[in-house]
């Protein structure tokens, strides 16, 4: 995103630059670099210089300490020993089938709901407050309330069994292979409301007159909405995406609060194999090859965006 | 030159002066249950006692949040005053980089070498000859605790071992009763898989696993039978297990609504806080099998070193009195564990404490858990192997042996 705008601005000053001979040089200018010059610095010591750090020690064999002595690096054996660990494995699959099924089911439910608050309802800050209000909880709340919902001792499975039918079944979690659709579950309730807003706000920036334009010409509303409307609120429906993936990669209070990666390790999640092996089993190094190839898929898009970047610049200054 | 001697000269003065200053010392632990909080309290009241300085209690439910919590902030440099660790090789790091304060001068002025027994537990504190930690109890794994009331409600004898108690599971659940009670949680699922390992291994089988990696034995039959053994008592768990704690756990034997737990001694602190009566409402089978061997877990606080001398003054006589005779009496009672000193009158420990005492005064019955031999990382793969075993009944018994050999072929 913030690429984008810079490249327009890099785009904009060139142009300027072009017009004038020179680029244009005032007092504010200056300011604003010497503003954001600290952000800049913290930006490149936290991400970068700690980044390139972790992704080094994912090559030795540090164990609570970091060890960069020679004898200390074993090249990629964590890596291959990561690769060989059958709970990486099934964190890795987790993180992709808990993040699709959950982005998915937000950014469609999120939308509807959008849709359902633009049509003036009553009291729709009353409704935004309820549907935000998820979102401001703790995730470790929000994962403690789900556990005890679906506790088939004292949740709806008991409750249900309590007004008579015997045979109910309702409790995923306490089996190996439906406890993530208890976690989409709690991540949708969690994710929604936000999502929501977004896409709310997104409605609301479309101009009236195309409402008036697509009421003229005889077109359904759920056409509209779904046709018209739909693609011109990209920001907003990149911006919830993108928000939603983030919060998908760091799933961790959710897993420790609801399930801790069980039934077995049917539930675990990178987040959780990261952190427990620099904690309590000491085996950074590993934990820190974990975490690099966490970080692997995210340096892949940014890659990409900036592939296609270049391609498309390529093409307009051919084009100019 | 001379303004720096100066310098130093107030320094020392001032360091002087604040030694006599009364000091907070923040204790970090993950005793949280009913019994466990009771026996804390004993610390904490007794430290408090001795003058001015005061025990500052920081709770962390769960070993592991507690055990991190506690690394995490001696490498960033805000070390808590005292902090728990098992008797193990969890902290081993942390005396070698020198982040550890050392108690090898109370020790010798004390006589800790002297009356600490069984000796194994000081040598857990020991590195390169200088004492880092105090032990402050022993727990054992090796028990099974029985509701007697769910027995007699079945018309099932109490078992002498596991396989009694497999084949006679069935009647128990007929009878509406949980037959093995455990909560879902990897610690609990692997420290129960370690009591029937051992139970099938017994001492010599038990050392050559973990102590000389003999990895025929570990392939051999008595762990595949282990394993078998462990998947049938799964079939005998009831639906709530998944994510259950431990004391939750002991209470579903406590109020007869499951008949077994395998769970360490320290779950005889949660039915003494129930007010249950050994031999009456509840049992305790040790092993469980005919042979039992014990393990010399326990716990030990480690003292972080800090920059206050006042603190660090305060830190030694809190390690001191963790061992004083009187404190270890009041403290294991509470706690359901055996004092680390023999010299303890133990005039009020129940019947099941007492059969505990009998096994540990024979060294052929002691064995060392296999924290003492391995690191973290490898019990950590092993909790892992026996969580996922646990929770996935197709994986074959051969197939998980496998894996265990695998762990601990590469363990280091």
């Amino acid at each position: 995103m913030a690429q984008l705008a810079t490249a327009k601005e890099d785009d904009a000053a060139k142009a300027a630059g072009r017009a004038s001979g020179r680029k244009p040089f005032r007092l504010s200018t200056l300011m604003s670099i010497v503003g954001t010059t600290p952000m800049i610095l913290t930006a490149v010591g936290v991400f970068v210089i700690c980044i390139l750090y972790s992704f080094v020690l994912s090559f030795t064999n540090s164990r609570i300490f970091p060890a960069f002595g020679a004898e200390n690096f074993v090249g990629t054996d964590q890596y291959a020993r990561l690769w060989s660990t059958g709970r990486w494995l099934v964190s890795v699959n987790n993180i992709w089938f808990f993040g699709l099924l959950s982005i998915a089911a937000n950014m469609t439910a999120g939308y509807l709901l959008a849709v359902f608050m633009d049509q003036r309802i009553r009291a729709e800050d009353l409704f935004r407050s309820i549907f935000l209000y998820p979102f401001a909880m703790s995730l470790v709340i929000t994962g403690l309330v789900w556990r005890w919902i679906l506790d088939p001792n004292y949740g709806i499975q008991a409750t249900v069994r309590g007004l008579g039918f015997e045979d109910f079944r309702f409790a995923p979690l306490v089996s190996a292979d439906t406890a993530i659709y208890g976690l989409v579950v709690a991540g949708i309730w969690n994710g929604v409301g936000v999502t929501m807003a977004i896409m709310l706000a997104g409605l609301r920036g479309v101009d009236s007159e195309i409402w008036k334009a697509a009421k003229i010409d005889g077109i359904p509303t759920w056409r509209t909405y779904l046709f018209i409307v739909l693609p011109m609120m990209r920001g907003a429906i990149l911006t919830a995406f993108i928000l939603q993936c983030v919060g998908v990669v760091r799933v961790f209070d959710l897993i420790v609060a609801m399930t801790q990666g069980g039934p077995g390790i049917a539930t675990q999640m990178p987040a959780v194999f990261v952190i427990q092996h620099i904690t309590d089993r000491s085996n950074v190094g590993l934990g820190m090859a974990a975490a690099t190839m966490m970080l692997l898929p995210v340096v892949v898009l940014l890659g990409l965006q900036v592939f296609v970047q270049w391609r498309a610049n390529q093409a307009k200054g051919k084009a100019s | 030159m001379k303004k720096f001697t100066v310098v130093a000269a107030m320094a020392t003065a001032l360091l002087g002066s604040t030694a006599v200053n009364a000091a907070d010392v923040e204790v970090i632990h993950w005793w949280t249950s009913g019994g466990e909080q009771a026996a804390v309290s004993v610390f904490a009241r007794e430290f408090d006692a001795l003058g001015e300085d005061k025990w500052v209690d920081t709770a962390i439910a769960g070993g592991e949040n507690a055990r991190s919590a506690t690394l995490q902030r001696t490498l960033g440099g805000d070390p808590p005053g005292a902090a728990q660790f098992n008797i193990s090789r969890q902290f081993e790091e942390l005396a070698e980089a020198g982040l550890l304060l050392d108690l090898t001068p109370l020790a010798e002025e004390e006589g800790w070498k002297d009356f600490i027994r069984p000796a194994a537990i000081l040598d857990v504190c020991e590195f390169e000859g200088k004492i880092y930690c105090v032990p402050v109890n022993i727990h054992s794994w090796q028990w099974a605790w029985a509701s007697v009331p769910a027995f007699e409600k079945a018309g099932v004898p109490l078992p002498k071992n596991l396989d009694e108690f497999i084949a006679e599971a069935p009647k128990l659940q007929e009878a509406g009763v949980i037959p093995f009670a455990i909560g879902g949680e990897a610690w609990q699922i692997g420290g129960a898989m370690g009591v029937v390992m051992l139970s099938q291994l017994g001492k010599t089988g038990h050392e050559a696993i973990y102590k000389d990696r003999n990895l025929e034995v570990a392939g051999g039959p008595e762990v595949l039978n282990a394993i078998k053994i462990f998947k049938s008592l799964k079939t005998f768990t009831d639906e709530g297990s998944a994510n259950r704690t431990w004391n939750d756990t002991t209470n579903l034997v406590i109020q007869d609504q499951a008949a077994l737990q395998i769970m360490g001694d320290w779950a005889r602190g949660e039915f003494a806080v129930a007010g249950e009566k050994p031999g009456v409402d509840y049992a305790c089978i040790a092993g469980p099998s005919e042979e039992a061997y014990l393990d010399t877990g326990g716990d030990i606080f480690l003292f972080p070193k800090q920059e206050d001398a006042a603190v660090e003054a305060a830190q030694l006589k809190m390690a001191s009195m963790m061992v004083n005779p009187q404190v270890q009496a009041l403290f294991n009672n509470a706690k359901g564990s055996l004092p680390v000193r023999d010299d303890v009158d133990m005039s009020l420990a129940d019947d099941c404490m007492k059969v505990g005492l009998d096994i540990l005064k024979d060294p052929n019955r002691v064995i060392q858990g296999a924290g003492i031999y391995l690191t973290q990382d490898s019990i950590g793969q092993m909790d892992d192997l026996w969580a996922e075993a646990w929770a996935n009944p197709d994986m074959t018994a051969e197939e998980i042996q496998q894996r265990f050999v695998d762990i601990i072929a590469s363990a280091e």
